[in-house]
């Protein structure tokens, strides 16, 4: 087992130095020697302005071959990269930089208000792309021209290797840290199923910031194949991503069912030569069977695997999706069991191991268990269970023990998922609640035959204060919270209904929300 | 030109933002960067543009920098709509 994520990359570019490890959006192309050459001068960059082990180092900025050194660089100096989503607004990105205390930051000239201020300010910003000095930062491309030897830093399993921020319940999103070990444990187990090897080429759909990508960037590394970076551009655009997947003859490729879904309404499918692909992942949400259906049919050749796991975790259960798809079918594929490297639990209130068909909450252990929340001790203890000298990880997922694996029953608090991504309603109530003219705030999920799920907002608005128009609540919503997290309706009402004990009635709202058009 | 922003306008305000007043829509607002149309509405709005005008919109004519305002999106068509007529498309 290799002790650290660099080690993967360094191995690959002794042994093919010449290939093509990465494919940038702009078709630009870096080989193992040039990749491994240019994170080990920017890591040499980052030691040299004090940058050490255990420091965090943030990453905003497009997909791009410059992104992937960056994550590689900071490693290799010891540190752990924070990767936030260079399209949601900056505010959410500058509360989560300034939440880790990143001392450095890689970005781009027009995310520069990224950056946290005052006495939370990184030391050091590197600007990628920009063809003038900005002041008070560094070149990107200056630093990866230059030549350094390998940084002689000792490696470690427990390192940190990154944080990823996912959607907190009180409003701030919460910084999952996930060490060397808990990524390795993940690669190697990747490479015992999918066995890949130097002739794949990998699509990374997903942003850095969001866990899939962890996958198509360390599996693909790790064996010498090439990794398609898609743009954020691209990915919106189905007919242009179905022709990116045919042109460059993936054959690999991760994404979310929402994604594949998109191919299969609006990529033309029919016109294009998908041969290459061998293996289709999908992961972060439930795939409604007629649509896995109609893809499968579609595309007869490859594998489909239904990747479970929260970013906690990464992969923790798993399933072959079957070759035919029975036409009667309606209810979702299993999740599956446990991987290889995980062990699973499923417990009751009691904390009782539940009967076969029983619901429960499902635990998971191993070495790609994350080691905690960053700073958030309360967090961290609500979120382990010790048991017999194991620690486990209660992942809130409501589950059923079936003959083909766990089957995926939902969640008992107020976190969903869109598009794979997760959502704590209570950090969309929080943004809300910043609006000068709202008096209270509720916010509700509801299920949509199309889009999976549909967010209701309903709030009642301050005495004397006009009522904010649609536009001007979405609006709002955009410089607050990414698109994703944007409710699709808003109910503004006089004063929101109330239980006997004065409390907003969520169950009476519920009701009003599956009503479609409410407002 | 006209007609073509009142057919983004009407698709806009009778799909992502129903039940709003159509003066408070203006042509120059932001629409994706904005928060007004998501990704999937964004989609559909391709679409039916594509259907409505006989026009192929690729990655390039559905960038932010093209097709993040009302007015930027009927300049796009119109572009897409006279590129095809000099072609000799019919």
């Amino acid at each position: 087992m290799a002790e650290h994520l660099a080690d993967y990359l360094e191995a690959s570019a002794r042994r093919f130095p010449e290939r093509t490890a990465v494919v940038d959006p702009s078709g630009r192309r870096l080989s193992y020697a040039e990749l491994n050459q240019q994170s080990d001068a920017l890591a040499a960059f980052l030691a040299n302005r004090g940058i050490v082990k255990g420091d965090r180092v943030g990453v905003v900025m497009p997909k791009s071959a410059a992104g992937i050194v960056s994550l590689f660089a900071i490693m290799k100096a010891g540190a752990a990269y924070v990767p936030v989503d260079p399209l949601a607004p900056a505010e959410r990105g500058r509360r989560i930089l300034t939440d880790c205390q990143i001392r450095a930051l890689i970005t781009d000239e027009r995310r520069l208000a990224v950056a946290p201020t005052d006495q939370d300010a990184p030391a050091t910003i590197v600007v990628v792309g920009s063809q003038t000095t900005v002041n008070g930062c560094d070149q990107f491309e200056a630093i990866v021209a230059t030549s350094a030897a390998r940084l002689t830093r000792p490696r470690a399993l427990s390192d940190l290797a990154y944080i990823l921020y996912t959607s907190g319940s009180t409003g701030i999103p919460k910084g999952v840290m996930l060490t060397h070990e808990n990524a390795v444990s993940f690669v190697d187990w990747c490479s015992s199923v999918f066995e890949p090897n130097e002739n794949d080429r990998f699509g990374n759909h997903a942003p850095f910031h969001f866990d899939l990508s962890v996958l198509d960037i360390y599996v693909s590394l790790k064996h010498g194949a090439t990794l398609f970076l898609v743009s954020e551009d691209l990915g919106k655009s189905p007919k242009d991503l179905a022709r990116f997947i045919a042109l460059n003859a993936l054959t690999i490729w991760y994404s979310t069912p929402s994604i594949l879904t998109l191919l299969l309404q609006f990529g033309h499918l029919n016109e294009l030569d998908f041969s290459s692909l061998r293996i289709v992942l999908f992961a972060g949400e439930v795939f409604p069977v007629k649509h896995l259906r109609a893809l499968v049919e579609q595309w007869p050749w490859p594998a489909f695997y239904n990747l479970y796991g929260p970013t906690e975790t990464n992969v923790c259960t798993f399933a072959k999706i079957p070759a035919a798809i029975p036409a009667d079918r309606e209810a979702p594929y299993p999740i599956g069991p446990a991987c290889s490297h995980c062990a699973s639990l499923v417990l009751n209130d009691e904390r009782q191991e539940v009967e076969t068909g029983a619901e429960g909450l499902l635990y998971i252990s191993g070495p790609s268990v994350f080691v905690g929340y960053w700073n958030r001790p309360t967090e961290d203890a609500a979120a382990f269970l010790e048991r017999d000298g194991v620690r486990w990880y209660n992942t809130g997922d409501v589950v059923t023990w079936g003959a083909d694996g766990f089957i995926y029953a939902g969640r008992r608090d107020r976190m969903v998922k869109r598009r794979g991504y997760r959502i704590e309603l209570g950090e969309i109530e929080r943004a809300l609640y910043l609006h000068p003219t709202l008096q209270e705030v509720a916010v509700l999920a509801t299920a949509d035959a199309d889009a999976g799920i549909r967010i209701v907002a309903f709030a009642s608005g301050r005495p004397g204060q006009p009522t904010p128009s649609l536009i001007e609540l979405k609006q709002f919503c955009a410089t607050k919270v990414p698109a994703y997290m944007i409710p699709d309706q808003f109910v503004v009402q006089q004063q929101l209904p109330r239980t006997s004990t004065d409390k907003v009635d969520y169950q009476s709202l519920k009701r009003m929300a599956a009503t479609p058009r409410v407002a | 030109m006209q007609d073509i922003i009142d057919a983004i306008r009407q698709f806009i305000l009778s799909t992502a933002l129903v039940g709003e007043a159509p003066e408070n829509l203006r042509n120059d607002m932001a629409l994706i960067t904005g928060g007004l149309l998501d990704s999937l509405a964004a989609l559909g709005l391709v679409s039916f543009l594509e259907k409505k005008y006989s026009i192929e919109l690729d990655v390039d004519d559905t960038s932010i920098e093209r097709f993040d305002s009302i007015a930027d999106i009927a300049a796009t068509v119109a572009r897409k709509l006279s590129v095809g007529a000099g072609a000799g498309k019919d």
